[in-house]
């Protein structure tokens, strides 16, 4: 216990190890620093995602803008973009209603970044995509059918 | 497995620098199977934290959601040309990598 004491405090990224010890079944992924949220990205539904962030009832935003298109040809490369208006935002995340795993990504905001993401993710089949925002510790949210013609999971 | 580099692309206009980085990574479901017929593992990038100099500006998880080498675009205020911007990434399996580029 000891010597992997010794070798964290050497590492010059203390919590990229930490991370990768969890990764491995070393450390339990409480204890880890920096550790993905693994339950909120194995969350099925839109509610129980929700409630792995730690959010409860999001009101909906008209000054959340997501960009994204309303056909998608090819399901496996979808891009979204969110941006938003409202002050202090310090998360931005991507939920895919009807995806495997509902979390796509969840983004954390400092200071100083502005309120805005693009990323390119998959979908399985037609869905609604929401973006969840937090702002001034509270939470926004805002949606978009995307329809898939050909889908991007399980190919 | 080797991992080749990302590009990364940082513009400063008007005092807010935006940055692009186009990452390689395989970004595996897990939910798709080989001819065979047996199940890829999932492999795909959870972590993901960009840095202007030292001072980190967006850290990212990611799920399986997220495309096949993935694209991410994003805005912070302040940094001139010639800083430099850093991104890292680790994966499901433990492996990380560090790319940085230049503000132009």
């Amino acid at each position: 216990m000891n010597n992997q004491r010794r070798s964290v405090l050497k590492s010059g990224s203390g919590a990229a190890f930490l991370g990768a010890l969890a990764a491995a079944g070393i450390v339990k992924p409480g204890m880890a620093l920096a550790d993905w949220n693994k339950a909120s990205f194995e969350t099925k539904n839109l509610a129980d995602t929700l409630k792995a962030l730690g959010v409860s009832s999001p009101a909906d935003s008209k000054d959340i803008q997501m960009t994204a298109p309303d056909i998608a040809e090819n399901g496996a490369v979808v891009p979204i973009g969110i941006a938003s208006t409202l002050p202090n935002v310090t998360m931005i995340a991507i939920m895919i209603e009807k995806n495997p795993s509902t979390l796509a990504a969840n983004f954390t905001l400092p200071a100083g970044t502005e309120p805005f993401v693009q990323t390119r993710v998959k979908m399985g089949q037609t869905s609604n995509v929401y973006a969840l925002v937090k702002s001034d510790g509270k939470f926004f949210t805002t949606s978009k059918e995307i329809k898939v013609t050909a889908g991007g999971c399980g190919g | 497995m080797a991992t080749n580099p990302m590009k990364i692309r940082a513009a400063n206009n008007g005092g807010i620098t935006e940055v692009k980085a186009l990452i390689s990574h395989d970004m595996e479901t897990g939910q798709r199977k080989d001819a065979a017929g047996a199940a890829i593992p999932a492999w795909f990038i959870t972590e993901l934290t960009a840095k202007h100099n030292d001072k980190v500006v967006l850290s990212a998880e990611f799920g399986t959601s997220i495309s096949k080498n993935p694209f991410l675009a994003f805005k912070f205020k302040g940094g001139a040309k010639g800083d430099k911007v850093s991104i890292s990434w680790k994966d499901n399996k433990g492996e990380t990598r560090t790319d940085e580029a230049v503000i132009a």
